[in-house]
């Protein structure tokens, strides 16, 4: 089985079925109680297991506070996307707990504070009450331990849930111990809470949970990280030199795990010095300002940011597609507009990246579905913006960047970076000086440049966002202006054929081809299975991982009379985009649209799909 | 510089002619107080022998900021967006801090949409030669008010300026900058020996330079015109400098001097005119600033400088190389590194 981005997914069980691994796990506590790490240690336990898992945080915009949900994810058949339904409830916060207990799917296990009194308010549910405050007062009463009680009642919970759902003592443990590296102390009262938590179960539940976990062989070899880190390691390993960024949910922990790998990889071993140059800017302008300056300086150049970011970085992406500058924006997409849910994820920032800044404008922006796509898309991204001389965006979302993904471990780079057309001292000496900064040689539209400090008489040019002639120098004339652009618009057509090319799975007796991109994959691969097992309805599948689109993207869309285009955005930005760029086949796209903040369930798509496409008849919805 | 063969061209030490250091034909009005300004910039990188092609030239957006095409064709200039031509500069020196890093700004491009950029700049001490051709109006948009005209002064059409000045200086001081200097375009002498100190100091320069607008705002009523500045300039200080690679004081006269010597060992040597003024003495730059403002003077000189403060790229830790000519070895961490990456997230 291959859990990979483009891997067939395995036969999906029915929903209907109470078997092992398969569930969706959401624990409900207030922000601050520090239960991240006890909501890992059990995401990790039950990953150790060998079975497939998601984690997801839904968090507020609060340091302390206001209600936050994990939910994670186990499904034996490989699915990852979030799950709508949620089987098993872990319920802490009393301020959610009555919309919490209402929101699960009947039959749902719901492991409760037992003060909350909840266990009146549904019956068609199993409940596990448990004095989670009496038990921490009494093992922390009179100790040192007692200004930890927030803390260690999180890892009582874990011991519960274990206990109820068949997780395993010693894989919890080896949990504890990866996720408090090397903290003696720490382990010990974590691995005394969770016992404390097992032994409660035992003693008073001997009904267990019908939810629960069985062995298995799927994750083995695998890594857990989030899609922020990946990307940071692809930076790292793309030889980036230069990071600008100013702080922004939920970009900010990329550029943070970027400086950690550096502090480690970049310091040089003879000089003690930084192979690095890393700046947290005032703002995202003056962020996009440095990555433009030392991507022009020859550097390879980065910043991270969110929506919010891009909007006032559009100034200079103009400068930069208009003076041809390589540099690499990765924007970990936010719920816009505004400063709206800046804690939740959309694919909101799509049309607006990809024609950003006035004028005529047009970026290559990559769409990353996994961690490993973070990491490679990243290191494409430098090669891309060398090559093409422009700005290269990399859309990743909350959900990719900040949640656990599984992944299989990265692979090493192959060969030497691309720098693109580059002319050197000799190079110029060689054209007897005879070059222009815009002059399109090849007739790819890509023209040559020099990197400043290139020691020759005749290498300088001047680079200005004004109008400009091929060899750089100010211009109105109508002619030089048209020509400049028009070079640029063939430019784009050859990143064309350089950004990655889409992914297609087509199925026989397929009936309509569903389209996807980013993390909207997940949801839209089970919804297909679906369609397929519960409804008969076969669908063709295409995961675009770049705009523009390869000419191969042109003639997938040619055999398809109905195209759903799977976004997770009001407006349908994608299918906006692509009714601009293909009117021909305008009228086959059918909008199937997520956008409360939460990631893609595959119900959503389910549903989508279903409205515009009876099924055969083999199931009612 | 030694003798040489009388009819060969002058040149300096790295042999070339000041011709080698000009730049486009200026586009700005007849008798703008800019061209000054970029003939004495041309000057001093002629006499101190930099590298043309080891030079960075960036601006904004204004009349200011089409002077670097006016000087130094063959060095790399960055005609950026209004405001933001620090980031700009910052991204590139941090690059390669080999190159000479010069910016020329207006005070709207510097005090009004780009103060930010302007502060945080100073802040960093990113090492960058800064020149604000200070005239007090907007003149490519036709001659509006600038945040650094003064209280009270008039527009051509008798409009009164009815808000303070932003003091730039004041403003470098506070912020820590360790180089900062006011001049006019007028006082040629005074200029050109900030210009050549200026590149060889190691952070940021801010040079304050009033260079009157001949079109939007010469006329009475305002402060920053020919006539007032030559009436009201108070020089400090007579300025001399002296590379590091020569030995003579030759034109600064006898009296009381202080010199202030860079780590390169070139030397700034000031000789007092009158007022007892201690250039590193960051307090009294200070409150001879806010005073100098109450009383309107205009006082020009290396206000402070303090040549051994550290600039951004030490404070980083960063390399000398240039980033990109680092080879891919260094930059790209062995396979064992992704290795052990991966083995911790297991």
């Amino acid at each position: 089985m291959s859990l990979g981005v483009s891997g067939e997914m395995p036969a999906a069980i029915t929903q209907s079925a109470v078997s092992a691994n398969d569930f969706s796990l959401q624990v409900a506590t207030a922000n601050g109680s520090g239960s991240q790490t006890a909501n890992n240690v059990l995401m990790r336990a039950i990953f150790r297991m060998g079975i497939p898992v998601s984690g997801k945080n839904l968090f507020p915009s609060n340091i302390q506070g206001l209600p936050t949900w994990f939910t994670i994810r186990a499904s034996g058949a490989g699915y990852i996307a979030r799950k709508r339904e949620i089987d098993v409830l872990i319920l802490m916060n009393p301020d959610t707990a009555a919309a919490d207990v209402r929101d699960v799917r009947p039959g749902a296990v719901v492991i409760c504070e037992k003060k909350l009194g909840v266990e009146k308010l549904r019956d068609d549910l199993t409940f596990y009450p448990v004095p989670f405050s009496e038990l921490v007062m009494k093992v922390t009463a009179g100790s040192e331990l007692a200004k930890l009680r927030k803390l260690i009642v999180n890892m009582i919970y874990v011991g519960v849930a274990a206990e109820l759902m068949g997780i395993e003592t010693a894989e919890v443990g080896e949990a504890i111990r990866r996720q408090l590296k090397g903290k003696t102390k720490a382990i010990e009262f974590n691995l005394g809470a969770f016992h404390l938590g097992l032994d409660y179960s035992q003693k008073t539940f001997p009904e267990k949970s019908p939810y629960r976990v069985e062995r298995m062989n799927a994750t083995a070899g695998k890594i857990i990280l989030d899609g922020n880190n990946a990307a940071a390691i692809g930076c790292l390993f793309a030889g980036a030199t230069v990071c600008t960024w100013y702080p922004i949910t939920p970009s900010s922990s990329l550029c943070e795990s970027f400086i950690d790998h550096c502090e480690t990889h970049r310091k040089d071993p003879e000089t003690g010095k930084m192979n690095v140059a890393i700046v947290q800017a005032e703002d995202e302008i003056a962020a996009i300002g440095m990555v433009i300056g030392a991507g022009w300086a020859g550097a390879r150049s980065f910043t991270a940011t969110s929506g919010p970011g891009i909007s006032l970085m559009s100034e200079f992406i103009g400068l930069g597609y208009y003076t041809e500058v390589p540099s690499v924006i990765i924007d970990v997409q936010r719920t816009g507009p505004s400063t709206g849910l800046p804690t939740r994820t959309m694919q909101g920032d799509v049309l607006f990246v990809y024609t950003n800044s006035h004028g005529d404008t047009r970026h290559p922006v990559l769409f990353p579905s996994s961690p490993e796509e973070c990491y490679l898309m990243a290191q494409q991204a430098f090669d891309l913006a060398e090559q093409l001389q422009t700005p290269v965006f990399v859309l990743s979302d909350l959900d990719l960047g900040m949640n656990n993904w599984m992944s299989d471990p990265f692979p090493y780079p192959e060969g030497a970076i691309t720098r693109g057309k580059v002319l050197s001292a000799e190079d110029v000496e060689r054209l007897k000086g005879d070059w222009g900064r815009y002059r399109d040689v090849e007739g790819d539209g890509i023209p040559y440049r020099t990197v400043p400090g290139t020691p020759h008489p005749l290498a300088a040019y001047f680079t200005r966002g004004s109008g400009h002639n091929e060899s750089g120098v100010y211009s109105e004339k109508p002619e030089d202006y048209v020509r400049n652009v028009d070079r640029l618009k063939r430019k784009f057509e050859t990143a064309r054929t350089l950004v990655p090319g889409p992914v297609f799975e087509d199925r026989p007796r397929a009936v309509a081809g569903v389209l996807a991109y980013g993390t909207s994959h997940w949801g839209t691969v089970e919804a297909r299975d679906r369609l397929s097992k519960e409804f008969g309805v076969e669908l063709d599948y295409c995961r675009l991982t770049a705009l523009p689109a390869p000419p191969s993207f042109r003639d997938w869309m040619q055999r398809h009379d109905r195209i759903f285009v799977v976004e997770q955005n009001r407006d349908g930005q994608l299918a906006t985009i692509l009714k601009d760029e293909y009117p021909e086949f305008a009228t086959r796209f059918v909008s199937v649209l997520q956008y409360n903040g939460l990631p893609l369930d595959a119900t959503t798509v389910v549903n989508g799909v279903l409205d515009a496409q009876p099924a055969p008849g083999r199931k009612e919805r | 510089m030694s003798a040489t063969v009388p009819s060969a061209p002058k040149t300096n030490r790295l042999g070339l002619a000041k011709s080698d250091y000009e730049g486009a034909k200026s586009t700005l009005c007849l008798g703008c107080g800019h061209d000054v300004i970029t003939k004495q910039i041309v000057t001093a990188f002629y006499e101190m022998g930099v590298e043309p092609h080891r030079v960075a030239k960036f601006s904004g957006i204004g009349c200011s900021s089409k002077t670097p095409n006016y000087f130094l064709n063959r060095s790399w200039g960055f005609n950026g967006v209004h405001g933001r031509m620090p980031s700009l500069a910052t991204g590139a020196i941090l690059a390669n801090r080999s190159l000479v890093g010069i910016g020329v700004s207006g005070d709207g491009d510097t005090a009004s949409i780009g103060i930010g950029q302007f502060m945080h700049l100073l802040r960093r001490n990113v090492p960058l030669i800064y020149i604000v051709e200070n005239n007090g109006v907007y003149g490519l948009t036709k001659g509006q008010f600038s945040a650094t005209a003064d209280l009270g002064a008039t527009l051509k059409d008798g409009t009164v300026n009815d808000l303070p000045a932003v003091d730039l200086c004041s403003l470098a001081v506070e912020l820590g900058c360790a180089f900062v200097a006011r001049s006019f375009s007028g006082d040629m002498k005074q200029l050109q020996a900030i210009l050549q100190a200026a590149i060889a100091h190691k952070g940021t320069a801010l040079l304050d330079v009033i260079s009157p607008c001949v079109t939007f705002n010469d006329h009475e009523g305002s402060t920053k015109s020919y006539k007032y500045a030559k009436d009201h300039e108070e020089p400090l200080h007579e300025i001399g400098f002296v590379p590091f690679f020569e030995d003579t004081l030759a034109e600064i006269p006898p009296g009381e001097v202080k010199d202030v010597t860079f780590p390169d060992g070139s030397v700034v040597r000031f000789h007092s005119v009158g007022r007892d003024y201690d250039p590193t003495n960051r307090e009294q730059a200070l409150a001879v600033l806010h005073e100098s403002r109450q009383k309107k003077e205009f006082l020009t000189g290396i206000l402070y400088l303090a040549p051994e403060q550290p600039s951004l790229p030490d404070v980083l830790g960063m390399t000398d190389e240039p980033l990109h000519q680092i080879p891919l070895e260094k930059v790209r961490p062995p396979k064992a590194a992704l290795d052990a990456i991966m083995e911790s997230l297991r």
